[in-house]
C-alpha cells in the first residue's frame, strides 16, 4: 500500500534499466560507464530545466517559456561577454536573476489575473524568443576563457569522466529533492496541486507559492541556459527550439501527473535519462534517422499518459 | 450556568438589494452541541460565513470568551479559535493524513520538516481525541469520506479550536459513518468544545443537539432547548406558521380525479446511496402527485432518479403501459417523461435565445437536428403557446432573459408541453414568481391533468401542493415516510409527517 505511490516512478526506473540492458546486449561498447556519463553530459541542461518544470507541473501549471529563456540566456551571456567585454562573474549571476524575475512576472500574471498558465507562458515564450533576435540574428561564438574552461574541464570518475555541467545538474536535482520534500514551500506546492481551493482554506500562502514556482522555473531555465552556453560555447536565437516540449515529456515520463499534486524530482531525472538512452540507442544503430527519437518518445508518452489515467481511475474507484 | 464562549449580538449583513441577516443574536456555550436551523434563504449559511470571516459584518459584534474580536478572514477565524469543517472535505487528497493535519504548521528544525515527529503527533492526536487508529503516512484519498471528515476535524482541533462548526457533515455519510461521527462529537462535547451543528436531518438534530436556534428570513426566530421543543413546533417555526392558523384550504383538484386510469410510472424499492433511500411510488394517468418535505429531504433527488438523470443503485423504475425501464434522460423523454428542473437559471432557460427558440428547443431535440422545424411552424407553435400560457410580453422574438421569472417559467413549461409528455415532473415551478403567475401555473397543471397528463409536483409551499395534488408523498431525511390522499390531505397531516418522531 505504501509503495503504491511509488509505482509510476518504479515503472519508469525499470524501463530505463531495461532499455539500458537491451542496448548493452545489442551493441558492443554500449555497456560502459562513459555511455552513462555521456547521457548526463549531453542532457544536463535538460535535467535542470525539467527540475523547474516538475515543480510547475506538480503545482498544477505548465511553463512553455523554458526553451526560449534558455536561448535568451545564451544570447545575453554571449553578447555581454563577447561583444561588450563584461566579466562572466557579473554576467552569470545577472542572467540567473533575470531568469528568476521573468518567471516571477509570468507567475504574478497567472495568479493575480487568473489567466491559464498555458497562454501566459506561451506569450512569455514568444517574447523571450523574439528578444533574442533584437540582440542578434546570428550565432555569437563564445571564446571567453572562463566559458571555454568550464566547457572543457573534465572531472574524472571511475570508468570515464563528466563535465562541470553534470555536477551543476546533479546538485540542482539534490537541492530540488530537499526543497520538494523537506521544506514548507515544497509541501505547499504539492498541496496547491492537490486542491488549490483547499490549500487556500487551510490558510496556506497560495499566492506566494504559486508565483515562486514560476520564479524557480525561470531560474532553472536561466541556469540551464548558462549550462547550455558552456555546452555549445555560443549564443543563438534558435538554440533549444522546442525544448519546452521535450522537458514536459521528460517530466511526464518521470511519473508526474499533468493534473498536478503528484510527482517526484528523481522521477524527472529518470525521465530525462530515458529520452537520452533512446537517443543513444538510435545513434548506435547508425542507420536510423534521429527523428526516430521523436517517434519512440511519442509512443512512450502515449503509453505513460494511459498508464497514469488507469492509475488515477483506480484511485477514484477506491474512493467511492 | 457558565458564560457563553461565543456571543454574536445584533449581527446585520446586507447584500445589494437584500438584507441577508438583520439583528441576529447567537450564542454558543462550551460543551454543547447547538443546531442552527432554517429553511432555504433563512440566513444560516450567511451567519456561518460571517462567523468564519468569509463575509464581513455590517453591524453587530462578536465576542469570544468575553473579548470582542473582528474576524477578517478564514485565517483570522482560525486564530480566534473558530474552525469549520465543511460538507465537501477541504483537504488535499494527494498529501498524507499527517500532512493534511499539520500543513502550514509542520514541526521544523532549521527549516527542515521533521516528518517522524509530525507523523507521531498526528497518530497520537487522532488516537487520543478521535479514537481513530489509522496509518497517517498514507495519502488522504486512501480513506473514505467519513474518515476524511474526521481528519478535517483533527486539523481543526490541532489549531486549538474552541468553537467547531460542522456544516452539513453528515450529508455524504452512510448510517454507520454517521454514528461514528456522532460518538466523536459527543466525546468532543464532553471535552468542553462548543460545536455548531448544521444539518437538514431532523432526526440528527434531535439525536445530537442540546440547543436549537431557528432563523427565518434573515431574522432570529428564537433559541430553544432541544428537549423542550417538539418536532412539529420546530417545523412550524422554520416555516413560519402557527398550528392554529392552518385552516382547510379550498381545494382546486377534484376528488373524481382519483378514478384515474392506467399506471404511468412505477418505482419499486428505487434508491441511490447518499441521495435518497429506497422508495415505492406509483403515478397514474391524469393524476397529480405532490412531493412535500423540508429542504434537503430528498425531493429533487427523487425527481432526478425518476427522470434517469442519476443512476439508481437499487430498485426498478418502469414507465408506461409496456413497463419499459427508464435508463437515462434520453430514454425518459422517449417514454414521454418531461422534467422542469428547479434551477430555472442554470438548467432551464438559455438566456441569449428568444422566447420562440427556447420553446422550440426540446421538440427540436426530440426530432433530431437533421430535421429542422420550419420557421413558419416555429412561429405558429410559439404564438399558440404564448397565447395558451399567457406569456407576457406576447412577442416570440423577445430575448428570454428580459422576461420576468414567472414568464420564463411559463416558456419553460411550454417547451416541455410541446413534446406532449405523458408525465411532467415540475420541480419548484413557482419559486420566485409572483402570486398571479403562481395561480396561473397551478390552474394550468390542473387542466393538463384533466386532459390525461400525469404530473409530479414538487414545491416548498404546502398550500400549493395541497391545492393541486390528488395525492401527496411526504419525504423526511431522504426517505419517503408517508403518502396522503383524499380526506387525509391537509396541512396538519403533512406537517406531522414532515416533522416525524
Amino acid at each position: 500500500m505504501l509503495n503504491r505511490k511509488y509505482v509510476p516512478i518504479l515503472v519508469t526506473f525499470g524501463l530505463l534499466a531495461v532499455m539500458f540492458a537491451a542496448g548493452s546486449f545489442r551493441y558492443t561498447g554500449f555497456f560502459s560507464a562513459q555511455v552513462l556519463y555521456n547521457l548526463l553530459i549531453d542532457n544536463s541542461f535538460l535535467i535542470i530545466t525539467a527540475v523547474g518544470m516538475t515543480f510547475v507541473i506538480i503545482s498544477g501549471g505548465i511553463d512553455l517559456s523554458v526553451g526560449s529563456v534558455i536561448a535568451l540566456t545564451t544570447m545575453i551571456c554571449a553578447t555581454l561577454v563577447e561583444r561588450h567585454g563584461w566579466s562572466p562573474v557579473v554576467v552569470i549571476p545577472m542572467v540567473l536573476i533575470f531568469g528568476a524575475l521573468f518567471g516571477t512576472l509570468l507567475g504574478a500574471i497567472i495568479h493575480y489575473f487568473k489567466i491559464q498558465p498555458f497562454i501566459v507562458t506561451l506569450a512569455g515564450m514568444f517574447l523571450a524568443r523574439g528578444i533574442c533576435y533584437i540582440i542578434s540574428i546570428d550565432t555569437i561564438t563564445v571564446t571567453n576563457g572562463f566559458f571555454t574552461k568550464a566547457a572543457q574541464t573534465k572531472v574524472p570518475l571511475p570508468g570515464g569522466n563528466i563535465s562541470i555541467n553534470v555536477i551543476i545538474a546533479l546538485v540542482i536535482v539534490l537541492a530540488a529533492i530537499y526543497l520538494a520534500h523537506y521544506t514548507r514551500f515544497g509541501r505547499n506546492v504539492y498541496a496547491i496541486g492537490g486542491s488549490e481551493q483547499s490549500a487556500l482554506l487551510m490558510g496556506l500562502p497560495v499566492a506566494r507559492t504559486k508565483i515562486l514556482v514560476y520564479t524557480f522555473s525561470g531560474f532553472c531555465s536561466a541556469l540551464a541556459g548558462v549550462v547550455f552556453t558552456f555546452y555549445m560555447l555560443s549564443g543563438y536565437g534558435l538554440h533549444a527550439m522546442g525544448l519546452e516540449l521535450d522537458t514536459i515529456a521528460a517530466v511526464v515520463i518521470g511519473g508526474t501527473l499533468l493534473t498536478g499534486g503528484v510527482g517526484y524530482v528523481a522521477g524527472t531525472l529518470i525521465g530525462v535519462l530515458i529520452q537520452g538512452v533512446i537517443q543513444t540507442i538510435i545513434s548506435f544503430e547508425g542507420t536510423l534517422s534521429s527523428w526516430w527519437t521523436k517517434i519512440v518518445i511519442g509512443l512512450l508518452l502515449f503509453v505513460f499518459i494511459l498508464f497514469q489515467r488507469l492509475l488515477s481511475d483506480r484511485r477514484v474507484t477506491l474512493k467511492t | 450556568m457558565q458564560a457563553p464562549i461565543l456571543q454574536m449580538t445584533g449581527i446585520t449583513k446586507r447584500f445589494p438589494g437584500v438584507k441577508a441577516l438583520s439583528n441576529v443574536d447567537f450564542r454558543l456555550f462550551p460543551g454543547e452541541v447547538h443546531a442552527l436551523m432554517g429553511e432555504n434563504g433563512a440566513g444560516k449559511s450567511t451567519l456561518i460565513k460571517v462567523l468564519t470571516g468569509v463575509y464581513s459584518i455590517d453591524e453587530g459584534t462578536v465576542t469570544i470568551e468575553n473579548q470582542a474580536v473582528s474576524i477578517g478572514g478564514p485565517l483570522e477565524a482560525q486564530k480566534a479559535g473558530i474552525s469549520t469543517v465543511y460538507q465537501e472535505v477541504n483537504l488535499c487528497p494527494n498529501l498524507t493524513v499527517a500532512e493534511n493535519i499539520y500543513i502550514g504548521r509542520e514541526p521544523r528544525k532549521f527549516g527542515r520538516i521533521l516528518w517522524n515527529k509530525m507523523n507521531k503527533e498526528a497518530a497520537r492526536l487522532l488516537k487520543e481525541r478521535l479514537n481513530l487508529s489509522i496509518d497517517v503516512t498514507l495519502p488522504l484519498h486512501a480513506y473514505s469520506v467519513a474518515v476524511q471528515q474526521l481528519i478535517a476535524i483533527a486539523r481543526a482541533l490541532s489549531i486549538s479550536a474552541k468553537v467547531l462548526i460542522l456544516d452539513e457533515p453528515t450529508s455524504s455519510l452512510d448510517q454507520n459513518e454517521v454514528h461514528q461521527l456522532f460518538s466523536i462529537m459527543r466525546k468532543l462535547k464532553n471535552d468542553g468544545l462548543a460545536i455548531l451543528f448544521v444539518t437538514h436531518f431532523l432526526d440528527q438534530v434531535y439525536e445530537m443537539s442540546d440547543r436549537i436556534t431557528v432563523l427565518r428570513n434573515g431574522e432570529l426566530e428564537g433559541e430553544y432547548l432541544a428537549a423542550g421543543l417538539p418536532r412539529i413546533e420546530l417545523v412550524l417555526k422554520m416555516i413560519g406558521k402557527d398550528l392554529k392558523l392552518l385552516e382547510e384550504l379550498p381545494k382546486l383538484s377534484e376528488e373524481a380525479g382519483a378514478a384515474a386510469g392506467s399506471i404511468m410510472i412505477t418505482a419499486s424499492e428505487l434508491g441511490r446511496k447518499g441521495a435518497i433511500n429506497p422508495f415505492d411510488l406509483e403515478i397514474r394517468k391524469g393524476e397529480v402527485v405532490g412531493l412535500a418535505g423540508l429542504l434537503g429531504s430528498g425531493r429533487t433527488e427523487m425527481a432526478r432518479l425518476l427522470f434517469g438523470v442519476d443512476r439508481p443503485d437499487q430498485g426498478k423504475l418502469l414507465a408506461g403501459e409496456s413497463g419499459s425501464p427508464v435508463k437515462s434522460p434520453r430514454s425518459a423523454i422517449e417514454l414521454g417523461i418531461a422534467y422542469c428542473s428547479e434551477n430555472r437559471k442554470t438548467e432551464g432557460i438559455i438566456d441569449d435565445l428568444t422566447v420562440r427558440e427556447n420553446i422550440i428547443l426540446a421538440l427540436q431535440a426530440a426530432r433530431g437536428w437533421l430535421r429542422p422545424i420550419s420557421r413558419k411552424k416555429q412561429d405558429e407553435i410559439a404564438d399558440q403557446y404564448i397565447k395558451m400560457l399567457n406569456i407576457n410580453p406576447p412577442n416570440p422574438e423577445h430575448l428570454i432573459k428580459n422576461l420576468s421569472g414567472g414568464n420564463q417559467q411559463k416558456a419553460l413549461l411550454a417547451r416541455w408541453l410541446l413534446t406532449e409528455p405523458e408525465l411532467l415532473i415540475l420541480d419548484e415551478p413557482t419559486r420566485g414568481i409572483d402570486i398571479g403567475a403562481k395561480a396561473e401555473i397551478q390552474k394550468l397543471v390542473l387542466s393538463l391533468a384533466k386532459q390525461g397528463m400525469s404530473v409530479l409536483f414538487i414545491s416548498s409551499e404546502l398550500e400549493e401542493v395541497i391545492r393541486v395534488s390528488d395525492r401527496v408523498a411526504v419525504l423526511r431525511d431522504r426517505s419517503k415516510v408517508k403518502e396522503l390522499g383524499g380526506g387525509e390531505l391537509n396541512q396538519q397531516q403533512i406537517m406531522q409527517a414532515m416533522a416525524g418522531g
